[in-house]
């Protein structure tokens, strides 16, 4: 463990935290040379077979330096940290990534591998860096580097329309989150004559509201909720989600979520203390905390009762990522050091389970063209692995035990109410539209178990690798659905190392 | 001695049911056998029982007492007394006759004989138990096979008659079901000599009243509504007028091997519940609708008495025969409790009535037995017809037959020197120093069975002989041998009643007694 | 070793996908080996019972954190549920012998249901006993929306989706007792002891008791339970109605009333028709249950909509049986769980397996002219005695149960309790009816011989009525043999607070 001292840059200590993200950036680069230079003229399966395995070497070994050489820095006063709780973010987004390129792996979609792995890796350093910081200034810039990313890996499939539609979409409203996230940190900037979120803090502690922290936290909100796709910032969703390719989709379904998520939480808790008011009914105080509340309620009722109608597999997986991100942001709402652990458990079981589903539904594109939930009729027959890989992953959204996600509900909804008591009626909220939510799942299961094969299905082989990266993901749902406190001790130690 | 090694009364009733499955698994063409079988087996049994019956003693004998249900309080408490004894006599004789009487039965016949099996198993529950779940298990069990035997085989319109049956005894049952809930839940007993006990000393309804919290009911008040409940469950099956409108349809319509069961046996159950249950734990209150009762059994004898009269169907005659036949019974039984309260001159009076509604019941049980039999081979002969105008002058070609059924007749219609004569003559011997005005009524009852019995024997028997029976046969030696027993029987009692008398007295004096008459 | 029903079960499921493909034969003995292997573990764990004693059969600490445990054990009342399932498991496959459209598939899913179920009869962690609970839900739903019948797809999503409301009511409820104590542990028993305050019980307790009510048949909530139980297949049916409406039950007695008594008694400030506390409410639903379900067998023209609504009707007795808070009231309340859960799953298995399966027609005006007695005489005798026993006719475990709830009613709530007894007597009528339109309608013709003549009553389902039938005769003669474990379980310190409130 090597302890490097805040207000001194030493730029050999600098070097020492930031090993990872060279790790990081090095395999980026390596791969996409590779790819350029060596691999031109080989399949785009072995090219990307290739820029996969060198991009995942890199993620690997990012991951043995953040495990075998443990950094506790806190540099200039905390514009990049260095703890056990970072530590275990960061180890999250690199495993996600590691299955998002062994998803694209028979990938078809593009000849551009290099620039694929590369775009992917480089978003993935900005989200180690977006979770590394507590200033404002690198965590938009890092928030900056993995939306660019997003919006290029979205527009990836250069022959599909709905593509170039996804992206522009998530380019033109990232954008305008962009420029409103912005104007609320420079405000804060403003307040607090400095950018670190722990003297915001001390700057804005004050009985009453300022009402220029008030159009800060409106407009961080704004920024921060369309980065986590929460009603009414959800509306590039379900496009994206419909148009960028299975691996880039699942990308931001997953991985980039987790690093919003928990910069929401560092952001709003370190940032906004003090600020927070109650959203306990009737006796609203004002603060942050009511305003989340009420995206949260929202974000539910909009992405459980819209889901309903999808006929298309990707578009309910939007919508439904949208009422989840309602759950997680109770989390937020609760502002403890449970509920954050709840957190992170949800989001990266979730993020699993997401992978997952986008990697069964890149298998079924191929085969039958779209994601069109009639597509899925009598998938068990055809492919008993991919269907059961996904019927774990859509039980495990729908928080059906021994799973993965019922856990995380149960323990959200329990260290909300821990928080506050009076919090029970988003608790109510959040339960009864998990049991809405049970009606749209349950028709995809039911369309791949129930309806019977339609008499024109071609023969169906599943590539060897999803398979195993399905099984590998279902295993893991259901191994963390029956034995939580596998990740859950290492959360909670991280936590109580790292303190919030 | 009141407890014996062997769980006789357990083994008694657990035969029948050995039997009904053993009976079912043999198949068709084993199936009369078999079951003819297990019915003398059990006739052996009830003999067993009597020989060693002590006749002295009033109490009940062969008891068996083990705890059954333990929240509810319900043991497993069988025993007999001369009236038991009688009744389990009673039912083994009668159940073979009713096989006997089967012969024409052609299909699922297994599935017949273990009905008829399985009702009499229920007929031994039912006299044997000394407490109310196991009396009401066996009570509504009998349902079961009686309305399928009345269904599955019975004549045109037996799903109607059947239907009709069960409707009115689970009517009935229900009431008097409710009556011992309650009761139950007053004294948290089921055991018959407890409540009887308890009425006895008084404390019967006031702790009704008591724990029950319907103080909005004077005591009286309740111990009528409870009456009323069992009352009704009983008078069902007797059955009394007006409560009698199902039996000449069912036993009409039943085949005639089960209307011999139905008549010989499950309606005595009635009057069983009579003794067993009203007489001892709702004296009072029957003191206190008196009159009324008395009405309606005078009714039950005059009425059915003059619808026999006007009957064309044999069987529905001999139907309505037996509805006047109990209706003696009842009066009997009403007679006796008029009266309380140690009055020594009329207690010689009692026990008459009482001796004589004993003998009634099995006698007629006996004696309307044979008369179904005599009508079930009628039927065979003829094949299925049994009208009052489909004979005549029957005497010349079967003579054996028209005599045997003559004793029959003459028995049911209370000769003396047969059976029939005792029982009614006891009844009237003491019932008329109690209630001399019901019973002088009464009489009108026996001048029309005379009529109508008479009647019988003219239309079918005397006569001009009706040509398409002239080739009638007459009894086979197979049946005479079958029917002698029985014919004899009725000469026996008739000419020394105290065959049956001896066993029973002791217990006649002691429910005499136990009532505080 | 009583672990051993719920991972005996579930390993089957798994094996049965190792079994080659079309192997059909195999699929049902595997499966019936599994069913016997939990029937005989549960059968062991009946006969060595200790009275009064609550087993202790797993216990590891689960997730530490939140106190959680994996926690099994039993006492008399879950030895007298999982004793039921066994049985109904067992003649449950027994009576599906005949499917052979993904029966592989079939066995499985009805495994996983079987698994789960014993294993919410086990839990004692109530963290453990949702998860057992909400399992159960997902293999219900393919029950019956593959291998179901009329409106199977609307059926099963009805049901599922009305389980899943009230599950969600029930977690509702849990969280906030769990975060209320102290958030240190889910075990029953600490929850049980816990003094949550009354006004905190009066608000718990009705919707726990509703979320599980819901799956009991509660009525108004229970109409998912006829559209469902008549979409169903047979061997679906019978553990539907015969097991799966007990957790609901059971959840009902075990969960809700240990943990809220006081909510259940605490009378409040003011009578909302003449009702004070939620008992007179739930026992007033119970008595309307009971009367709404036999009137509307009644007039029922489908065969197994009349057990259908029959299955509403019995189950309200246990929920009146519940709300007497007396001994004879609650032991007959679980007397009348395990014989229903007998005579339900007999009921079905004659309409479904053996009419329906033979006739394709539940109409009773379909059904008469074929003069099913004479073609079908095993399924004439076994729905008679089925139909008799279901009545309550003495002999058969429905009377010694109906009788001991009747009673307790009558200590309880009088007047509910003469309302019972009209019940009681429409019951007898609309079986009645069903029977006779069914089974023994009058026809004047013979009945032509038809063109493709029914096949005969096989052996399995031979087999399997016999079994039901035994069952139901047995506890009727003998009913001490299930009230020596459930009374004294009733007297355990779990059920203190109960007690306390008002046992008499």
């Amino acid at each position: 463990m090597i302890a490097i001292n805040h207000a001194q840059i030493d730029y050999a200590q600098l070097l020492q935290l930031v090993w990872p993200e060279i790790i990081l950036v090095a395999a980026a680069l390596i791969a996409v040379a590779v790819d350029l230079l060596l691999l031109r003229k080989q399949t785009p399966r072995l090219r990307f077979a290739v820029a996969a395995s060198l991009g995942s070497l890199g993620c690997v070994a990012a991951i043995l330096r953040l495990v075998l050489a443990p950094v506790q820095a806190n540099i200039l006063d905390g514009t990049l940290i260095a703890n056990p709780l970072v530590r275990l973010v960061q180890i999250a987004v690199l495993a996600l990534t590691i299955f998002i390129l062994l998803l694209s792996v028979d990938s078809k979609f593009t000849r551009h591998v290099g620039e694929f792995v590369l775009l992917v890796l480089i978003a993935t350093t900005g989200m180690m860096f977006l979770v590394a910081s507590q200033d404002l200034l690198v965590i938009f810039i890092s928030l900056e580097l993995l939306s660019l990313s997003l919006y290029i890996l979205a527009a990836f499939s250069k022959r599909s329309l709905q593509s170039w539609e996804a992206a522009l979409k998530y380019f033109l409203f990232g954008g305008m989150s962009a420029a409103f996230l912005l104007f609320g940190f420079s405000l804060l900037y403003g307040l607090s004559n400095s950018t670190s979120l722990l003297a915001i803090a001390g700057a804005i502690h004050s009985p009453s509201l300022n009402p220029l922290l008030v159009i800060a936290i409106v407009t961080t909100t704004i920024g921060l909720g369309f980065k986590v796709a929460a009603a009414p910032f959800h509306f590039w969703a379900p496009d994206v989600y419909q148009g960028a390719p299975a691996p880039s989709a699942a990308f931001i379904a997953s991985a980039s979520k987790v690093a919003s998520f928990f910069i929401f939480f560092q952001l709003a808790v370190l940032g906004f203390a003090g600020a927070e008011g109650t959203a306990a009914l009737p006796h609203i105080v004002r603060g942050w905390v009511p305003v989340l509340a009420l995206v949260a309620a929202v974000s539910m009722l909009l992405g459980n009762l819209v889901a309903i109608t999808q006929s298309s597999l990707r578009r309910l997986l939007a919508y439904s990522a949208v009422a989840h991100a309602g759950y997680m942001l109770l989390a937020i709402v609760a502002h403890s050091q449970q509920s954050l652990a709840a957190l992170l458990y949800y989001v990266i079981t979730y993020a699993l389970a997401t992978i997952g589903a986008f990697a069964v539904i890149a298998v079924v594109e191929e085969h039958k063209g779209s994601d069109q939930l009639s597509n899925f009729d009598g998938l068990a027959r055809q492919a008993p692995v991919l269907s059961f890989g996904l019927a774990i992953f859509i039980l495990s959204l729908a928080g059906i035990p021994p799973l993965a996600g019922f856990f995380g509900k149960f323990y959200l909804f329990v260290t909300v109410l821990q928080s506050s008591k009076s919090l029970l009626w988003l608790v109510v909220l959040a339960i009864a539209m998990s049991a809405v939510s049970l009606y749209y799942y349950l028709k995809v299961l039911k369309r791949m178990y129930v309806a019977a094969l339609p008499p024109d299905a071609g023969q169906f082989e599943s590539p060897v690798l999803s398979q195993v990266l399905v099984a590998a993901l279902a295993a893991a749902v259901v191994l963390l659905g029956c034995a939580p406190h596998l990740l859950l001790r290492w959360i909670e130690a991280a936590l109580q190392a790292s303190g919030l | 001695m009141s407890t014996f090694p062997i769980p006789m009364l357990t083994i008694l009733t657990a035969l029948p049911i050995v039997g009904a499955l053993v009976v079912f698994a043999l198949g068709k063409n084993r199936a009369r056998w078999s079951a003819l079988a297990f019915s003398f087996a059990a006739l052996l049994l009830t003999l067993v029982l009597w020989f060693h019956f002590d006749a002295a003693s009033g109490a009940l004998q062969f008891q068996e007492t083990r705890s059954w249900i333990a929240p509810l309080a319900v043991d497993y408490h069988v025993g007999i007394d001369g009236l038991g004894l009688l009744m389990l006599l009673l039912s083994a004789i009668v159940v073979p006759i009713g096989m006997a009487a089967s012969s024409q039965i052609q299909q699922r016949v297994p599935l017949y004989y273990s009905l008829i099996l399985l009702l009499q198993a229920c007929l031994f529950g039912t006299f044997t138990a000394q407490n109310f779940f196991h009396f009401f298990l066996f009570w509504e069990l009998s349902l079961v096979p009686a309305f399928f035997l009345i269904k599955l085989w019975g004549g045109p319109r037996s799903t109607k008659a059947a239907t009709q049956f069960l409707v009115y005894t689970m009517v009935g049952s229900v009431a008097m079901l409710l009556t011992f809930l309650a009761l139950f839940l007053a004294t948290h007993t089921f055991d018959f000599a407890q409540l009887a006990a308890l009425a006895q000393n008084g404390q019967l309804m006031p702790a009704v009243v008591d724990k029950l919290a319907w103080h909005r009911f004077t005591p009286q008040h309740v111990a009528l509504i409870l009456f009323a409940g069992a009352f009704l469950g009983l008078a069902v099956k007797v059955p009394l007028v007006p409560f009698h409108t199902w039996l000449p349809a069912a036993y009409a319509e039943a085949p005639t091997g089960t209307t011999i069961l139905l008549t010989g046996a499950m309606s005595k159950m009635g009057v069983y519940g009579f003794l067993r249950i009203l007489l001892p734990i709702f004296f009072p209150q029957m003191q206190m609708v008196l009159t009324p009762l008395l009405w309606l059994a005078v009714a039950t004898i005059v009425l059915s008495a003059y619808a026999a009269l006007a009957q064309k169907d044999l069987k529905r005659i001999l139907a309505y025969s037996s509805i006047n036949h109990l209706g003696y019974c009842m009066l009997a039984i009403f007679a006796i409790a008029k009266f309380t309260g140690g009055d020594a001159d009329l207690t010689a009076e009692k026990q008459a009535a009482m001796s004589g509604v004993f003998l009634q019941m099995f006698n007629h049980g006996l004696t309307a037995s044979a008369l179904f039999w005599f009508v079930a081979m009628l039927e065979k002969r003829t094949g299925g017809l049994r009208g009052l105008d489909d004979f005549g002058g029957l005497r010349k070609v079967a003579p054996v037959f028209t005599g045997l059924m003559g004793i029959a007749l003459f028995s049911s219609l209370g000769l003396p020197g047969l059976n029939g004569f005792i029982g009614e003559f006891l009844i009237f011997k003491g019932s008329f120093p109690l209630v001399a005005w019901a019973t002088s009524l009464a009489v009108l009852g026996l001048l029309t069975t005379a009529l109508f019995t008479l009647g019988i024997l003219q239309r079918v028997f005397s006569g001009p002989l009706n040509e398409k029976w002239r080739a009638f046969p007459d009894l086979t030696i197979g049946e005479r041998l079958a029917l002698a027993p029985a014919i004899g029987l009725m000469f026996a009692l008739g000419l020394y009643p105290q065959l049956v008398l001896a066993a029973i007295d002791s217990t006649v004096i002691q429910i005499v007694q136990q009532l505080r008459f | 070793m009583l672990a051993w029903t719920i991972y005996i079960s579930f390993l089957g499921a798994a094996a049965m996908f190792l079994l080659p493909k079309g192997s059909v034969a195999l699929a049902r003995i595997l499966a019936l080996l599994t069913a016997v292997a939990g029937f005989a573990l549960a059968l062991t764990a009946f006969v060595q019972h200790r009275s009064g004693e609550m087993l202790t059969v797993t216990r590891v600490p689960w997730i530490p954190s939140l106190g959680i445990e994996y926690h099994l054990a039993a006492d008399g009342i879950s030895l007298a549920l999982i004793l039921l399932t066994g049985i109904v498991a067992v003649t449950g496959i027994l009576f599906s012998w005949d499917i052979d459209h993904r029966t592989k598939e079939f066995f499985a899913f009805y495994l996983v249901l079987i698994g789960a179920v014993y294993g919410v009869f086990l839990s004692y962690d109530l963290f453990l006993l949702f998860v057992f609970y909400e399992i159960v839900i997902i293999p219900k739903y393919f029950l019956i929306a593959i291998w179901g019948s009329t409106r199977r797809e609307y059926g099963a999503m009805k049901l599922v989706l009305y389980s899943f409301v009230g599950s969600a009511m029930v977690l509702v409820g849990l969280i906030a007792a769990y975060v209320v104590s102290g958030s240190q542990s889910m075990s029953l028993g600490d929850l049980a002891g816990y003094p949550f305050s009354p006004h905190f019980q009066m608000f718990v307790f009705p919707l726990v008791f509703v979320g599980f009510g819901i799956l009991a048949g509660l009525w108004p909530f229970h109409t998912w339970a006829p559209t469902g139980h008549v979409a169903a297949p047979t061997a679906a049916s019978m553990l539907l109605a015969g097991v799966v409406m007990k957790l609901g039950a059971y959840g009902c007695l075990r969960v809700a009333m240990t943990l809220f008594p006081l909510g259940l008694v605490t009378p409040w400030n003011h009578h909302v028709l003449g009702l004070g506390s939620w008992r007179g409410v739930f026992a007033l639903l119970a008595v309307v249950g009971i009367i709404y379900g036999a009137l509307v067998a009644l007039v029922q023209k489908d065969f197994k909509f009349v057990i259908g609504y029959s299955s509403v009707s019995h189950m309200g007795f246990i929920l009146l049986g519940l709300m007497t808070l007396n001994q004879i009231g609650l032991s007959g309340a679980i007397v009348q769980m395990f014989s229903h859960g007998i005579l339900a799953g007999l009921l079905f298995a004659v309409v479904g397996r053996m009419v329906y399966a033979r006739t394709h027609t539940r109409e009773l005006a379909a059904l008469g002219p074929m003069s099913l007695n004479h073609v079908i005489p095993f399924a004439a005798v076994a729905f008679v005695i089925a139909g008799m026993a279901s009545m309550g006719l003495p002999g058969f475990s429905g009377f010694v149960a109906e009788l001991m709830i009747l009673v307790g009613a009558w200590h309880a709530f009088p007047l509910l309790a003469v309302c019972v007894g009209i019940g009681i007597v429409i019951g007898v009528v609309y079986v009645w009816r069903a029977m006779q339109k069914a089974f023994f309608a009058e026809s004047r013709n013979e009945p032509a011989s038809p063109e493709h003549p029914l096949p005969p009553i096989s052996l399995p389902e031979r087999l399997g009525a016999i079994i039901l039938i035994g069952a139901s005769v047995l506890v009727g003669v003998y009913p001490q043999l299930l009230l020596n474990i459930i009374v004294p379980a009733l007297n355990s310190p779990l059920f203190d607070g109960l007690r306390k409130g008002s046992w008499q």
